[in-house]
This record gives structure tokens, C-alpha cells and sequence, in this order.
């Protein structure tokens, strides 16, 4: 398996036409780098000691002066031409439009449609269709984050009061995992999200699903989950597309159960998970802004119950 | 000699306290109950706190860190839209010292707790009793009456504040009286 | 009578003269009151080693919770203020401080001057310096040290989200540094500038007197940055303006430009000092003036104007105009050209001339190779694409370690073996020096080579953990491996120092047959320097066969030959500050106005008239050339 979260694995097009510039500039840089150690090594060992003189190392630092700015300047140019390329990638096509907000230390993502039905609302997860170029609209709201989704594409940072772009295109199906780079507080370490390249048809059937409003809660235990979910605490921050709960604090929930992670990229999304992280957020990311709700141990595996049913 | 001593120890002391002030209290549950608190039946209008001190007073009200949870909860359950930032608008003023339900901090607890009549709702289903420590904390540092070194100076939000010239003077009336009827 | 020194009055009887004028008072009171910037730079040297010490073990706490990925060793909150306050210590209370120290000892012994200009504000800038420091580090270890990195990017370090006084301490702490480095940088441009022994014109100096000189200029104009940066912030967290708050029409970018504007040149403050040490230890030991003294001299100059014009490169991923970045690409890759031709001269001159391989020139050789991969490395984050993957990862953490400890603190370890026994008269023990270099030389390698790979591969910087399975676990480990390495190799240095203070090998004045000033008088120099202030008429003025002097300065006070700016021709007799405590008393009341404006905006008022207490006697105005029995104006 390739590494999920790595610039020298590129699996985009922005990616990896800068591991493509990395590789000219490693050849160009190591070029120098040797030639200086070749002269190093040949002043250390030199014996002849004693016989040159200065003119003829002052035309060698000419040369060498010579030699620098015209390497600089290919690599200058060589930049230059990878930045307006990548500026320019997928500009024949209709880009899919998404937001991503960062918040200490979590992502919201949205997906605007013409009219909020068709608006879809998740977190710490963003899905793209597979060749066609995406641009990512980002803003934070309340310190600097950054968003580095190293496989695809290089980070930019979301800036309060600021709104910044990301454009990227991926080239390669494949889930990749993306993270804050800039520092962000005490839990900027725990602060990734997973990024799904889908199949252009996996990519409708997700959106499609997505639409839809949470499913109704059928057993007994799903039930007495959303109960508890709609209204006790959780519905004060999380909103449930067709429920009760439309807090705004806290990550959506209406698709928490398809997600793969938790907690903004920190626990797999399975069961015991689940429910360690509602039993405790605190232990698991301390600092983080889910408080301990109290909720007996029959609660809590109601609730767990019932959030797995949103898919 | 031994007064200079003296002082040393006091201020030794004094940076001693910073330690509490300064702690990242991410794990500050407290049990969830109400026995201690307050209730509409026992605080009658403008009455005095609780005799007995609650140790949790401290624990909040000398901690930047919940004084500053609770300034971010207070933006983030728009508490804003009624109190304004500690001004009042269709809710009471905050940062004034004239308190219908009590002006401590179990009493403001209590006070989200329970919800106050004319408008002021319940926050039982939407707060743990952690952050209501946390709000109450806060709100209690915008009329200064936190040790001035704890809360922050500002949010990174917007100030709200009309210019003083703006403003228009407001009747002086009791506000005791005034509970009632609104 | 006054008497000046001269052909009929010198030996021993002017030696105990000028002793007499220029030594302290013994005891406490002459340590405390003591404005000789040979002691005042010993002090500020070792005082910087200890914070070097202590940033070093913060370090390896750092590398300790890295070692394993979900480490639980360390909390989120600890870690924080950790690297913060790692960042903090090496930048702003070892680097910068270790190099004015340095150039507080030698620059006027290189100049051939009898003291430093404005000696008490010299004494005042170490004073502010330590007690900023040790206020820092005792903040710290009660918790309310830094929390927000060296950077204190806002809003993180703003009211809202770094409540409390943590980042309070970290802006003033700021002031305190401001404070001493404009003062160092003031009296080491007025020496160098006006001080030079006659005949050493502008084009004669000493290369590393041209990096200081350069070096100080940068201060003087990066600092305010800085200054107005850190105020800003202070009064956002302390009386609510609101500078850098988006919503009531501030920018959390104006800090990002405040602050790199200085932050930037910050870094090339820390490394042209360091091509002054290279390039003295390489004239030394290649036993030839360094080739193309003129290219060195425009390489040290242009590199300082070019870094005041590349501070956006910190800024690629902020979403500001592509076409401006265009710009800020080029200024940073350009400055690899003088570096470029700087490396080339070096060698050049190693090659060209009959090297002695002690150990000064290996530090230099293990510089030039470290250095050189960190300045290819920083070809590469010059490029806005290249940036935009490599910035904030653990690939900037290995390319600016490789920058300043390969480029800053190589040259630096190779200077004080250099001029060990000028400030001791002792040599450091050898071989072991040798071993140490090769040993400091392949853990260094060890520890931050891995990270431009484990960045390549993803990892973000200053989180306080990671998850297991993205393939950064053993690179990690052996980064960890090589940093407690790398920890020994330093140990052993300062031990040898140790060790070699009181048993090392005494050196003469000139052990190495160095070519500069300050080779002169016997090791360690005498509190007047110089018994005649020398003439200079070359480059090299100790390799001369004629070493005139020019006597004439009184011995019965402290009198200074002040020269012409450009040419150094004699031009005037100034009176040099005698000892005085004054300076501490200033700084003592500038540290109590500085901590109590942590706390509330009227310390600025008080503060300003307990300062002004000191300052009055410190001033009060004495003819100075009138010669004082007692030495103090109190």
C-alpha cells in the first residue's frame, strides 16, 4: 500500500507535477553540492601546495558566480513555469465547488447547491470525483489553520477574516489523509481529515446519499439513542439533517456512521471507538470542545446504536 | 533582612497562584447535580449569594482557561443575541452589578439551569454543568469581578459597541421593579 | 600633570598605570559595577551557553515524545509551550546573544581600541538580556511560559485563544531581547565606525568586523519590526485594541508581515557573524589573507540587503497575489549567490594556501558541508510550488537546523577553539577537539538529515505526537537516536572547556599566528587592551615586519582615540565611561516596569519614573576628562 499521507507519492496532478519540479531542483542542487565538495576535497588533499595564483581563482569565482546565477535563474524559471501550469490544470473543465472550514481542531466541509435541500453538510471528510479539478473555498473561524492534503496538492492556510482557494485535480482513486499544518493550538497535532477520490459514479451515488435526510431510527435502542441524541445534549452542538438536532458547534452528524474516522481523523470509526470517544472525549483529545455528557453506560450504547445507523 | 524575606515569600506566593491560573483544565467535569444550587424559589429577587462557598467558585473564576471556554460558548450559543457583549439589548445588561436572580456564580448556574421568566430559556439540554461553570465564570469576569489577571481583554469577534455619541441615554428606573412587570 | 603613554613611558611602568586607571574595583561592588566589555562579553557568552544548554534540553524532551508515534510521555499542553519555548531560547537568547557577545569581547581588541563605545549601556544591554532571560525560564517552569510557538502567530496568540498571561510573558520577553540587542548593535556600529586604529581603513578590516558592523546595521533595522509586532500584540491582549482582529478591521496577516520582516533578517543576524568567524579561522589557518576580500565584503553586504526583501517566503501557502510571490522567489534564490561565492572564496583560500588542520579549520569544513545543504535546501523552499508542499513540515525543520546550527553554530564551536586561549590563555585539549568535530559532525547528520524525508513524507511540524503506520516511525526514532548523540558531542565540547580552563595547554599571544589585532597583547588581554593603541598598514597587520604605534593617549583616565569613519585617521581624545552600578540599578527598574505591564497598562507610567531614577545619576552630567580619584560618579 502506498503511503496515504506523503508528497512523493503523488496522486494528483498538482502533486505531482511538484514532484516533478522537487526532482529537478534535487538534480540541480546536487550538482552543486558536489562540484562543491569535489573542490573542498581537493583543497583538503591538494599536495602541489604553493604554485597557482590568485588569477586564475579569480577567473573560477567567475565562472563559479556564472554558474550559480544560471542554475538560480533555470530554477527560477523552472518554478515559475510549474506554478502558472498548475495555476491553469483543469481550467477546461467545470470545477466541483466545495467549502472547508477550518475550527480548532475539526473541518467542516460543504458542498453548496442551488438551494440548501441540495446543500450537503459533513466534516473531517471530503469526497472528489476522480478527474475533474475541484476548488476548495477555505475559511477559518477563529485561529490560522492549514490545509495540506500532501498526495494531491500543497497546503494553503485558512486565515480568519480571509478567504483563501485551493484547486487541485486528482488523478488517482484512493483515500488519502490530509492534516492541519499550521500550528493551531493544543491540539493541532490531532486535527487531520480523511480525502476520498472516488470514481466519477461513486461520487454521484455518495452525493445522492448525502441528500437524503438521516434515516428514522428503527429498533427499540436506535430509538431510545435518538431520543437522547435530538434531545439532550448533543443536539445543543450537532445538527442531524431531519431531526431535531441542528446545533451548529460541532460537526454534522447526518453521515457520521459512513465516515471513516472520528474525532477529526484521531480514532477509526468502529463501535468501541465510538463509544469510548462519547464516554470521554477529553481522555482521548484533551482540549477539544466535546464536553463529558453524562449518560449512563444502557445510554450510551443507545446512542452509539443510533448514531450507526448514519449512513 | 528578614522583611525583604518576607516579601520574596509573598511574591513566591503570588507566582504560585499563576500555576492554577494558567492550567489548561481540559478534563473539569463536575457531577451533574443540582443539590447546592440555587432555584427561583430560593433567590428571591436580588438576594444575597449563597453563605456557603462553593469550592467550584474558585476553581472556574481563577482559571483563564474556563474564563475563556465560557467567553467562546457564550459566542457560540448566541448569547450574543440577547445580552449583547455584556450591554443588553432584549435580555438584561451583564456587566451592570444590578442582578434579579443573583449575581454569584451558583446562582447564574442555576440561572441557566432553570431558565428565568420573560425570556430567558433553559440550557439544561444544551450544556453540561461544566460549561455552564465555564459561561457563568465568564460572564461574571465582563462586570470585572474576576481577579483582573484571568480573563481575556477581547474576543476575536466583533466588539459591537456604537459610538458614544450614538448611543441614547437610558431612563434610570429600578430594576428590581422592573423584573416584575416584564 | 597627565601623563600619556609614549617612547619614554612604557614596559612595566606604564603596564601598572594604565592598570591602575582602567581595572575595577575588587569584590562584588567592581563585578557588579564593572563596564569592561571583555568581562561583560565573558558573562554574556557564558550566560548564552547556559541558555544554549537549556534550549538543548528542551530539545530532547522534544525528541523523547517523538521518539514513538502516540506517545503519551508528554501532554499537548507541555509540548506546546516545550517547543515554544525551545524556539524561543535558541533564537532569541542564544543565537543572536552568542554573536553580539562575541563581537562585544573581540571587536575591540580587533580594532585596536581600549574599550568598547558606550561601555555602560553595553553593561546595561547584558543586565536587560539576563534578566529578560532568567524571567522567561522561571515564567516557564511556573506554567506560564509560551504556549503559542516562537512566531506567536495571532489570533492563537491573541486574548481569545491564549488566555491567561503565557503569551504575555512571551511579548515582553521580546522587549527585554529589542532592548539588549539595539543597545549591543549601537556600540558595536559607533566601535567599529569610529574607533578602528589608525590606518585601518574601511577596506582594511578585519572580515569579521565587517559582518558585525553589517550585523548590527540589520539589528537596527529588523528589531523595530519586531517591536512594533510584539506592542501591538500586548496592548490586543492587555487593553483591547484591535490590531490584529479581522472582524473590528484588524489583519492576523499584518502580524505575519510585521513579524517576518524582522524574523527573516533575524537569521542572516545569526549567520553573517558566523562568516566572520569562518572566514578569520580560514585566514588563520590557511596562513594567507582570505581570497577575494572584496567579493566577501559585497557578498556579507548584499546578503544583508537582500534579507530584508524575502520575508514573504515564510508566507507562500497565505493566499496573497501570485505575481507578488514571483518577486519574493526570486529575492530568496538570489541570495544564494553571494552565499554561493562566499563558499568558493573559502575553499579557494584553503586551497590556495598552506592549511595547519587544527581544529578551528575542521569546524569550518564540517560548516561548509552543512551549510551548504542547508542553503540547497533553502533554494528549494524558494519555490512557491516546492513551498507550498515542503513549508510547515519536518523538511523546514531539518533545512533551517542545517542553516543555523551547520551555518551558525559549526563556525561558532570553531570560534571559540579559535579564541579559547585569547579568553583563557589556555589551547582546548587535543586531540579530543578533532574527535569532537567528527563526532558532532555524523550525529547532527544523524538526527535532522531523516527529517527532510520525514517531512517529504508528510509530517506536519510542532505536533506533539503522531499516529503509527504513515512510515514516519523509524525515521523518527533514528532523528531521536541522533539527537541524544548530538546532546553528548555538545557535552563533550563544554567539558573540554572546562577541563581545558584550568589544564590546558598555556598559549601565548598569538598561539596560532593569526594575523588580526587581537592577537597582540598577551592571553588573557589586560583590562586596558593595548598599551599603545597599534597602527595599521595592511590586511594583516600582525604578519607585518613593521608594527608601529601611536602613543599619546593620557594613562591617569580613560581616554579613547577616536578615527575618522572611512579612512581611520586619528582624529580626536574621548573620555571612556569609568565603571559605575548605575546601569544595573537601570536595568533592575527596566525589568520591574517591563513584568508589571504584563499585568496593567499604568506600569508604563510608574515604570517610566522608577526608570527615570536610575537613569538621572547614570547621566549626571560630570566632565569626564577631569580625572576621578575614586572612579564613580555616584
Amino acid at each position: 500500500m502506498s503511503p496515504i499521507q506523503s508528497a512523493l507519492h503523488p496522486a494528483g496532478a498538482h502533486a505531482a507535477a511538484t514532484a516533478t519540479l522537487f526532482q529537478i531542483f534535487l538534480g540541480v542542487t546536487g550538482f552543486f553540492f558536489l562540484l562543491v565538495l569535489l573542490f573542498l576535497g581537493w583543497a583538503i588533499l591538494r599536495r602541489d601546495r604553493g604554485t597557482a595564483s590568485d588569477k586564475r581563482l579569480r577567473l573560477t569565482v567567475a565562472a563559479w558566480a556564472m554558474l550559480i546565477t544560471v542554475g538560480l535563474f533555470g530554477l527560477t524559471l523552472a518554478s515559475y513555469a510549474t506554478d502558472r501550469s498548475l495555476f491553469f490544470a483543469g481550467h477546461d473543465q467545470k470545477p466541483l465547488r466545495l467549502k472547508v472550514t477550518a475550527q480548532q481542531w475539526w473541518w467542516e466541509v460543504r458542498y453548496n447547491g442551488a438551494t440548501p435541500a441540495q446543500t450537503i453538510t459533513t466534516a473531517n471528510e471530503i469526497h472528489l470525483p476522480l478527474g475533474r479539478p475541484a476548488q476548495i473555498e477555505l475559511e477559518a473561524d477563529d485561529v490560522i489553520h492549514s490545509l495540506w492534503i500532501p498526495n494531491l496538492v500543497g497546503k494553503e492556510d485558512l486565515i480568519p477574516g480571509r478567504t483563501t482557494d485551493l484547486q487541485l485535480l486528482p488523478r488517482q482513486v484512493g483515500r488519502f489523509r490530509a492534516q492541519c499544518a499550521e500550528f493551531c493550538g493544543l491540539q493541532h497535532a490531532h486535527m487531520a481529515l480523511d480525502v476520498v477520490v472516488d470514481t466519477p459514479e461513486q461520487f454521484a451515488a455518495w452525493e445522492a446519499r448525502s441528500l437524503q435526510p438521516a434515516p428514522a431510527p428503527r429498533s427499540e435502542a436506535q430509538k431510545r439513542g435518538h431520543a437522547i441524541v435530538t434531545g439532550m445534549h448533543c443536539s445543543g452542538c450537532h445538527a442531524i439533517t431531519g431531526t431535531d438536532a441542528f446545533g451548529t458547534v460541532g460537526p454534522d452528524l447526518t453521515r457520521v456512521a459512513s465516515r471513516a474516522t472520528l474525532a477529526a481523523g484521531e480514532l477509526p470509526n468502529a463501535r468501541a471507538w465510538l463509544t469510548r470517544w462519547i464516554a470521554d472525549p477529553q481522555a482521548i483529545k484533551p482540549g477539544n470542545r466535546m464536553p463529558r455528557i453524562p449518560l449512563t453506560p444502557a445510554q450510551r450504547s443507545d446512542v452509539v446504536a443510533y448514531l450507526e445507523t448514519l449512513k | 533582612m528578614r522583611g525583604t524575606m518576607r516579601i520574596l515569600a509573598l511574591l513566591l506566593l503570588g507566582l504560585l497562584a499563576a500555576c492554577h491560573r494558567e492550567t489548561r483544565e481540559t478534563d473539569a467535569s463536575v457531577p451533574f447535580s443540582q443539590s447546592g444550587l440555587a432555584t427561583t424559589t430560593t433567590v428571591i429577587a436580588g438576594g444575597a449569594a449563597s453563605s456557603r462557598p462553593d469550592p467550584r467558585i474558585e476553581r472556574f473564576e481563577k482559571s483563564a482557561w474556563h474564563v475563556s471556554e465560557g467567553q467562546r460558548l457564550y459566542t457560540q450559543f448566541n448569547c450574543v443575541e440577547c445580552h449583547a457583549h455584556g450591554g443588553g439589548g432584549i435580555g438584561v445588561p451583564l456587566i451592570d452589578d444590578q442582578w434579579i436572580y443573583g449575581s454569584s456564580s451558583p446562582q447564574i448556574v442555576a440561572t441557566l439551569i432553570q431558565g428565568r421568566p420573560n425570556g430567558m430559556p433553559s440550557y439544561r439540554r444544551l450544556l453540561t454543568e461544566e460549561q455552564m461553570w465555564q459561561l457563568a465564570a465568564y460572564v461574571r469576569s465582563m462586570a470585572g469581578q474576576v481577579p483582573k489577571d484571568v480573563p481575556p481583554s477581547r474576543g476575536d469577534t466583533a466588539a459591537n459597541t456604537p459610538p458614544l455619541t450614538l448611543e441614547e441615554a437610558r431612563p434610570q428606573h429600578d430594576s428590581n421593579l422592573d423584573a416584575g412587570s416584564r | 600633570m597627565t601623563r600619556v603613554d609614549g617612547p619614554d613611558f612604557s614596559g612595566d611602568a606604564l603596564h601598572a598605570a594604565l592598570a591602575k586607571t582602567w581595572s575595577d574595583a575588587p569584590g562584588f561592588w567592581g563585578w557588579l559595577a564593572t563596564v569592561d566589555h571583555k568581562r561583560v562579553g565573558r558573562r554574556y557568552i557564558v550566560t548564552a551557553f547556559v541558555f544554549l544548554g537549556l534550549g538543548g534540553v528542551l530539545a530532547l524532551l522534544m525528541r523523547l515524545q517523538l521518539a514513538r508515534p502516540e506517545s503519551g510521555l508528554i501532554s499537548a499542553d507541555r509540548y506546546n509551550q516545550i517547543f515554544s519555548m525551545h524556539g524561543t531560547t535558541m533564537m532569541f537568547l542564544f543565537a543572536v546573544p552568542v554573536m553580539e557577545a562575541f563581537a562585544v569581547y573581540l571587536i575591540p581588541l580587533m580594532m585596536g581600541t581600549r574599550q568598547i563605545a558606550f561601555p555602560r549601556l553595553n553593561a546595561f544591554s547584558y543586565w536587560i538580556y539576563l534578566f529578560g532571560g532568567v524571567f522567561l525560564w522561571i515564567a516557564f517552569l511556573l506554567n506560564i511560559g509560551p504556549e503559542a510557538g516562537w512566531f506567536a502567530y495571532v489570533p492563537l496568540a491573541g486574548p481569545e485563544y491564549s488566555p491567561g498571561k503565557r503569551t504575555d510573558v512571551w511579548a515582553q520577553l521580546i522587549t527585554f531581547t529589542e532592548v539588549a540587542a539595539l543597545a549591543g548593535a549601537v556600540e558595536l556600529i559607533t566601535t567599529i565606525l569610529k574607533q578602528r586604529a589608525p590606518g585601518m581603513s574601511l577596506n582594511r578590516m578585519p572580515l569579521f568586523a565587517w559582518s558585525i558592523l553589517v550585523t548590527s546595521f540589520m539589528i537596527v533595522f529588523a528589531m523595530p519590526a519586531v517591536m512594533l509586532a510584539s506592542s501591538f500584540l500586548i496592548s490586543d491582549r492587555l487593553v483591547g485594541t484591535q490590531f490584529y482582529n479581522p472582524t473590528e478591521g484588524g489583519d492576523a496577516l499584518l502580524w505575519q508581515h510585521l513579524f517576518w520582516f524582522f524574523g527573516h533578517p533575524e537569521v542572516y543576524i545569526i549567520f553573517i557573524p558566523a562568516v566572520g568567524f569562518v572566514s578569520q579561522i580560514t585566514e588563520t589557518f590557511s596562513q594567507r589573507q582570505v581570497f577575494g576580500y572584496p567579493l566577501m565584503v559585497m557578498a556579507v553586504v548584499s546578503i544583508g540587503l537582500l534579507a530584508f526583501g524575502l520575508w514573504v517566503h515564510h508566507m507562500f501557502a497565505t493566499g496573497l497575489p501570485r505575481i507578488g510571490y514571483s518577486f519574493y522567489t526570486a529575492a530568496s534564490m538570489m541570495i544564494a549567490l553571494p552565499g554561493g561565492v562566499q563558499i568558493f572564496c573559502w575553499t579557494a583560500t584553503i586551497w590556495s594556501g598552506r592549511p595547519r588542520w587544527e581544529t578551528p579549520l575542521w569546524w569550518v569544513v564540517a560548516f561548509i558541508v552543512t551549510f551548504v545543504i542547508g542553503g540547497l535546501s533553502g533554494v528549494m523552499v524558494a519555490s512557491v510550488p516546492l513551498d507550498l508542499q515542503l513549508h510547515d513540515s519536518y523538511f523546514v525543520v531539518a533545512h533551517f537546523h542545517y542553516v543555523l546550527i551547520g551555518g551558525a553554530v559549526f563556525p561558532l564551536l570553531g570560534a571559540v577553539t579559535y579564541w579559547f586561549p585569547k579568553f583563557s590563555g589556555r589551547l582546548m585539549a587535543e586531540p579530543l577537539g578533532r574527535w569532537n568535530v567528527l563526532f558532532s559532525f555524523l550525529t547532527f547528520h544523524l538526527t535532522f538529515f531523516p527529517m527532510h524525508l520525514t517531512g517529504l513524507l508528510g509530517m506536519p511540524r510542532r505536533v506533539y505526537t503522531y499516529p503509527h503506520g504513515l512510515g514516519w516511525d523509524s525515521l523518527n526514532l533514528v532523528s531521536s537516536i541522533g539527537a541524544f548523540l548530538f546532546a553528548a558531542s555538545v557535552l563533550l565540547f563544554f567539558g573540554n572547556m572546562v577541563w581545558s580552563l584550568s589544564r590546558g595547554r598555556a598559549a601565548g599571544a598569538n598561539p596560532w599566528n593569526a594575523a588580526s589585532l587581537e592577537w597582540k597583547m598577551p592571553s588573557p588581554p589586560p583590562c586596558y587592551n593595548f598599551d599603545h593603541i597599534p597602527v595599521v598598514e595592511s590586511r594583516t597587520p600582525l604578519w607585518d615586519d613593521d608594527r608601529p604605534v601611536i602613543p599619546g593617549l593620557q594613562t591617569d583616565k580613560r581616554e579613547l582615540l577616536v578615527t575618522t569613519a572611512i579612512d581611520a585617521h586619528s582624529d580626536l581624545r574621548d573620555a571612556s565611561a569609568p565603571p559605575n552600578a548605575w546601569p544595573f540599578f537601570a536595568a533592575i527598574a527596566t525589568t520591574i516596569a517591563f513584568l508589571g505591564s504584563i499585568f496593567t497598562p499604568w506600569a508604563v507610567i510608574w515604570g517610566a519614573l522608577l526608570m527615570a531614577v536610575p537613569l538621572i545619576f547614570w547621566f549626571w552630567p560630570h566632565d569626564p576628562l577631569e580625572p576621578k580619584p575614586e572612579q564613580g560618579d555616584e
